[in-house]
């Protein structure tokens, strides 16, 4: 069997083709599969758990293939980058049609709450987050090197994570309130915005991640 | 700081081939889909949308092929629209690498299946386009349009809009179809309706002439995006003078 470099995990949400095409980009000389074989997760030297859609949808079609005991293992032993929902789903509850997610970090999945959200102009702040917005970092990680601190990334979303550790959190953004939008511990690197679509910046973070040795 | 507005070039394809690419290249053979998405991508645009006008329905499915190329080259979110019937065709562009997928005749004909497409593949990839026009012979002000602005529905498109949003849409693409091709700026009193009466973001198209109309489309409009297709195209400006000129009148832009 052909050694497997970076698994991205499918769960069979939507479209996980900008993943690897952008893995691919900045590892040309890697083997990046698309799979739903836990055997895959478990070879893989490195895997990167993303996601799109609804949280409770999310939850169900990575249990119905059998995942879950082998993201939840790739995420305390090889290096991880979970993205979007594939960041919630490793916290404990989201609001997201109340669903329970893996809880392999303490704390909740919250929703924006567009009605009360207003910019400092006085504007009101659509839900979902679309768009590019700066991304701060709130210490230092490998993930982020030669990456501006304040740099833009490309966000869609609804629902955002509070992790019961603040010191988890390793970048956060404004909408209007801060929110956490990185977090990391050892081996686990995990952001709420698209890296992979977010041009220069977000090939920087995924070429670091490829060579990120924790 | 915060949420940059974005500015989203379109382009129009048909039958697989980009035919309103940038300015240089001629109009009959705009040439590689890639490299004109590079160009829009380098020039700091923030998405790209790709418009597929392609009359035959043989020929249709050309356009997955343009999506997978510049899809595995360019790095920026890719919506693509146009002759999207069915939830079928939402899957199959979407697995081509295209991020969000607009709706039009097809969400007046069968709302349903916007309400279906969202709860498949949720609501951040369903864009709702929204053709509407002045109108003096209905109780309200701006109606909406299918087949390209030919066929009216009868619907109240501030209201149109709300259900659209209820019904799992992501975005709207409002394109005021008596401002279209006219270059005097966007219909931003429509605009602004819709933005305030919706939650979710609103792209504002149709009618974009000069850099302040982009201004004007945030600041009057309540646009959230702007989109434009000639001033770009034809290379009065480049994306990133739009960019500069919005962020000297204090947008906040992705520079």
């Amino acid at each position: 069997m052909k050694k497997i470099d970076i698994a991205v995990v499918d769960y069979g949400m939507g479209n996980l083709r900008s993943v690897s095409k952008a893995l691919e980009h900045v590892a040309p000389n890697k083997n990046v599969v698309v799979t739903s074989n836990p055997a895959d997760i478990a070879n893989a030297e490195r895997v990167v758990f993303p996601g799109q859609g609804a949280m409770p949808d999310c939850m169900r079609e990575l249990d119905s293939r059998g995942l879950r005991e082998a993201v939840l293992h790739a995420s305390e032993n090889k290096p991880f980058l979970g993205i979007c929902i594939g960041m919630q789903m490793l916290f404990e509850h989201s609001e997201e049609g109340d669903a329970a997610g893996l809880g392999l970090l303490k704390g909740n999945v919250k929703r924006f709450s567009a009605a009360s959200m207003k910019d400092s102009s006085g504007a009101k702040l659509k839900v979902p987050h679309m768009g590019w917005n700066q991304v701060y970092q709130a210490k230092s990680h490998a993930l982020w090197q030669d990456i501006a601190d304040g740099e833009r990334f490309y966000y869609v979303h609804s629902y955002y994570v509070q992790p019961e550790d603040e010191s988890l959190t390793s970048g956060f953004s404004e909408y209007p309130n801060r929110f956490t939008s990185a977090i990391a511990i050892n081996n686990l690197f995990a952001v709420q915005f698209h890296p992979e679509k977010s041009a220069n910046a977000g090939l920087q973070m995924l070429s670091n991640f490829v060579r990120w040795n924790p | 700081m915060g949420l940059a507005k974005r500015i989203i070039p379109c382009l129009d394809v048909t039958d697989g081939r980009v035919v309103k690419g940038i300015n240089f290249l001629a109009l009959r053979d705009a040439g590689d889909p890639v490299e004109i998405a590079k160009r829009y991508d380098d020039q700091g645009a923030d998405e790209l949308t790709f418009l597929d006008i392609t009359a035959s329905s043989d020929n249709r499915g050309l356009i997955l092929h343009i999506i997978e190329q510049v899809a595995s080259q360019v790095f920026i979110p890719l919506t693509v629209g146009g002759g999207v019937r069915e939830v079928e065709d939402v899957r199959r562009l979407l697995n081509a690498g295209a991020d969000k997928v607009s709706i039009n005749t097809t969400a007046v004909l069968n709302p349903q299946m916007v309400a279906d497409a969202a709860s498949r593949f949720g609501s951040q990839c369903i864009v709702v386009a929204i053709d509407a026009k002045k109108v003096d012979n209905q109780p309200f002000q701006w109606e909406v349009f299918t087949h390209g602005g030919r066929k009216a529905t009868g619907l109240d498109a501030v209201k149109w809009a709300e259900y659209m949003a209820k019904l799992g849409a992501g975005e709207l693409l409002v394109t005021s179809m008596d401002r279209d091709g006219t270059k005097i700026g966007f219909n931003n009193p429509l605009n602004r309706a819709i933005s305030d009466a919706v939650d979710i973001p609103i792209i504002a198209s149709g009618g974009v002439g000069n850099l302040q109309h982009l201004v004007d489309g945030v600041q009057q409009g309540g646009a959230d995006a702007v989109l434009a297709a000639s001033i770009f195209h034809y290379g009065e400006y480049t994306v990133k003078q739009a960019k500069e000129y919005m962020a000297q009148h204090g947008i906040e832009v992705r520079l």
